[in-house]
């Protein structure tokens, strides 16, 4: 079972990865939407990218109103 | 008088069409993400004159779309506001039955079509454009491909067949699941589902798609045609009863309301239902 802390790691690997910005500058408190410089399109993408990684479903009502990597990691951490 | 040609190969505003080694190709093209409103709509009804035109010429067809976003983000909302917004009331139900029965004649055409149809989906396939590959015989998906039917969130249901079809194709529980709570599902949740006959990597869907016609354009059409017309029967009664269903709801204050909520939202939410 993964801890809270590499699932957020893990997030904050594959967001760096797939939106090409540098690990370092990403924390775990920072808003993906502005960090990221995503709409609600490409969130969509990273949502995806994440239910395929961590290998669940993450319903997008869960996610709504959530804007920061440590929440995104709460939500998915209940479905691992 | 000489009725005009209907061409095989076509590019329009916001589709194009081309007839190559036996298979009709449909791209979609209209910018942001394909929405279907009234100029797709009058392509769309062009191309159902060609494909009726390939019959004997084509064994397949495969529908995708050329851009970035995905396959389809569904009906154009804004427009469907913008003209709703000058008409009275009772106007505003018979211009969107009006359109109803145009995008239901379209997309009744794919779907009854001898030729075996593939839709090739990545990213965005919602709504209308969920629908439409829902008129498809196979959904090949790329593994970025995210499906849903938001209506609910406007006070509507799916307007352009989606119930039907997606009742015909799986399980009441998922049906239920997927337009209850308005949810997105990713391509491995379709195939689970049988939404999908099959998921591939980041940008194979349409040359994966392009192997699956040339191996159904092996196959007898007469054969094919029958075993298509025997599978999968057209929900006509149901399609006929969503149509009005859709335009009672449509009626209702609560619609325009949640529609101008929809278009004038700024914020990095508006797809998440």
């Amino acid at each position: 079972m993964k801890t809270l802390e590499q699932t957020t790691e893990e997030i904050l690997g594959l967001a760096a990865q797939y939106f090409k910005i540098p690990r370092e500058e990403l924390d775990p408190g920072d808003d993906f939407y502005k960090k990221l410089k995503i709409d609600s399109l490409r969130a969509l993408e990273l949502i995806t990218r994440l239910e395929h990684h961590f290998g669940i479903e993450l319903p997008d009502y869960e996610v709504q109103g959530v804007t920061d990597f440590r929440t995104l990691a709460n939500r998915i951490q209940a479905r691992l | 008088m000489t009725t005009p040609q209907v061409q095989l190969s076509e590019k329009s505003k916001t589709l194009s069409w081309e007839l190559r080694d036996g298979v009709l190709e449909l791209a979609l093209h209209h910018a942001p993400c394909n929405e279907i409103g009234t100029a797709m709509l009058g392509d769309l009804e062009k191309f159902v004159e060609a494909l009726k035109a390939a019959e004997g010429k084509a064994g397949a067809l495969i529908v995708y779309s050329h851009r970035e976003a995905g396959f389809s983000a569904g009906a154009d909302l804004r427009e469907l506001y913008e003209n709703s917004l000058v008409l009275k009331v009772a106007e505003r139900a018979a211009g969107v039955r009006a359109f109803l029965e145009r995008i239901h004649f379209v997309l009744n055409a794919i779907d009854a079509s001898p030729l075996t149809t593939i839709a090739a989906v990545h990213g965005v396939t919602f709504g209308g454009g969920f629908e439409l590959a829902l008129t498809c015989d196979l959904i090949i998906a790329d593994k970025m491909a995210r499906f849903c039917f938001p209506e609910l969130r406007l006070g509507l249901i799916p307007g352009f067949g989606g119930i039907p079809r997606l009742r015909r194709d799986i399980g009441n529980a998922t049906v239920r699941d997927i337009l209850l709570t308005g949810r997105s599902i990713n391509s491995a949740k379709a195939m689970a589902s049988g939404l999908v006959s099959q998921v591939v990597a980041e940008g194979e869907a349409l040359r994966a798609a392009r192997a699956t016609a040339a191996q159904v354009c092996k196959f007898d059409r007469t054969t094919s045609a029958a075993a298509k017309q025997f599978l999968k029967p057209i929900p006509r009664e149901e399609l006929r009863r969503e149509i009005d269903l859709f335009c009672e709801l449509f009626e209702r204050p609560a619609v325009m309301e949640g529609l101008g909520k929809f278009i004038r939202n700024k914020g990095p939410h508006p797809y998440l239902p």
